[in-house]
């Protein structure tokens, strides 16, 4: 008796262990849950990237559900999603606004001009500091927020037509049509 | 002598290693700035500090604290402003918050845990020594 309370106490003790381990390791460090989930979306008004006479902000999109996308010509997982985002553009259920970050004008618009330009406009943040209103830590992030203003979900890393489906669709309002 | 002129090239070097080139006029706030920068983290380097790290962000984001420290902002406003954004995960020192009690008192429990199994221990074995005062002297008994 006395004996098996000696090997169950360790044994109890290495399978807590091995159960955190389990739970643990397959999280991503990289993927920190944004808190502004379910919060009001920040707001901004920046220049537009096209046009520096004009101003692309959030107010434009006022019970409306839409995209941001943020994204830079430096940023190796953007060119990774671009395609899909020309997909989802081609779609059309939904705005998209691209956030371009830390970026230099010339090249993003080269960027838009060589690849295609899935978005309806591009906010232009060269020094970063929407950027860090919103919480964005790397590139590319996507959000989407909801006709009442509030933050739905986002997408940190490259979104692919399969996270789209499987996040973002489910999130979009009712409409016909697939996704 | 050898030894200073290493010294004064190691002094070089770390010197040139400090990352912020501006500093805050007013030495008190300069102060409050480089304590406060080393308690955030650096979210895409995330074992480094704002305060040590080279990353964009993190260059971002000591300007962010520099310019609310300017504008009167106090070390929790900043604080709160950037776990509003970012999460508790920014903050070296996690709050003290209901879901944090388990963090926070984990160590305690583990020393108290340790402290009651070594003291059951103890007692025991002091009881089978002063049954049997020969008794530990033999191997232990597996069955």
């Amino acid at each position: 008796m006395k004996g098996t309370a000696r090997f169950l106490i360790p044994a109890g003790i290495l399978a807590v262990l091995v159960g955190f381990f389990i739970v643990g390791l397959q999280k991503d460090p990289g993927e920190i849950r944004s808190p502004l989930i379910g919060k009001a979306a920040p707001v901004f008004e920046l220049e537009s990237l096209a046009d520096p006479a004009r101003n692309v902000g959030t107010t434009s999109f006022a019970g409306k559900t839409w995209l941001l996308n943020v994204w830079a010509t430096w940023c190796g997982g953007c060119r990774q999603e671009h395609d899909t985002l020309l997909a989802i553009a081609r779609d059309g259920r939904i705005p998209m606004i691209g956030l371009n970050w830390r970026d230099e004008r010339a090249l993003a618009l080269r960027w838009l001009a060589q690849l295609g330009d899935p978005y309806d406009s591009v906010a232009f943040d060269p020094d970063g500091r929407v950027a860090i209103d919103w919480g964005v830590y790397g590139a590319p992030e996507t959000f989407l927020i909801g006709a009442d203003g509030k933050v739905l979900h986002k997408q940190i890393g490259p979104l692919t037509l399969e996270i789209w489906r499987r996040d973002f669709v489910p999130l979009l309002p009712a409409a016909d049509g697939e996704g | 002598m050898r030894k200073s002129w290493l010294v004064a090239a190691f002094l070089a070097i770390s010197a040139a290693h400090a990352i912020d080139v501006e500093r805050l006029d007013d030495p008190a706030l300069q102060q409050r700035y480089e304590r406060l920068t080393r308690e955030l983290r650096c979210l895409v380097c995330q074992n480094e500090t704002i305060a040590d790290s080279n990353a964009t962000l993190a260059a971002d984001l000591r300007r962010e604290v520099r310019d609310m420290m300017v504008a009167g902002n106090s070390d929790v406003e900043i604080r709160t402003f950037l776990t509003e954004r970012y999460g508790d995960f920014v903050l070296y020192r996690p709050p003290l918050a209901p879901r944090t009690w388990l963090l926070w008192a984990a160590p305690v429990l583990l020393l108290l845990g340790g402290a009651g199994i070594a003291a059951l221990v103890i007692v025991r074995r002091s009881r089978v020594a002063r049954a049997d005062p020969g008794a530990l002297d033999e191997e232990p008994d597996h069955t």
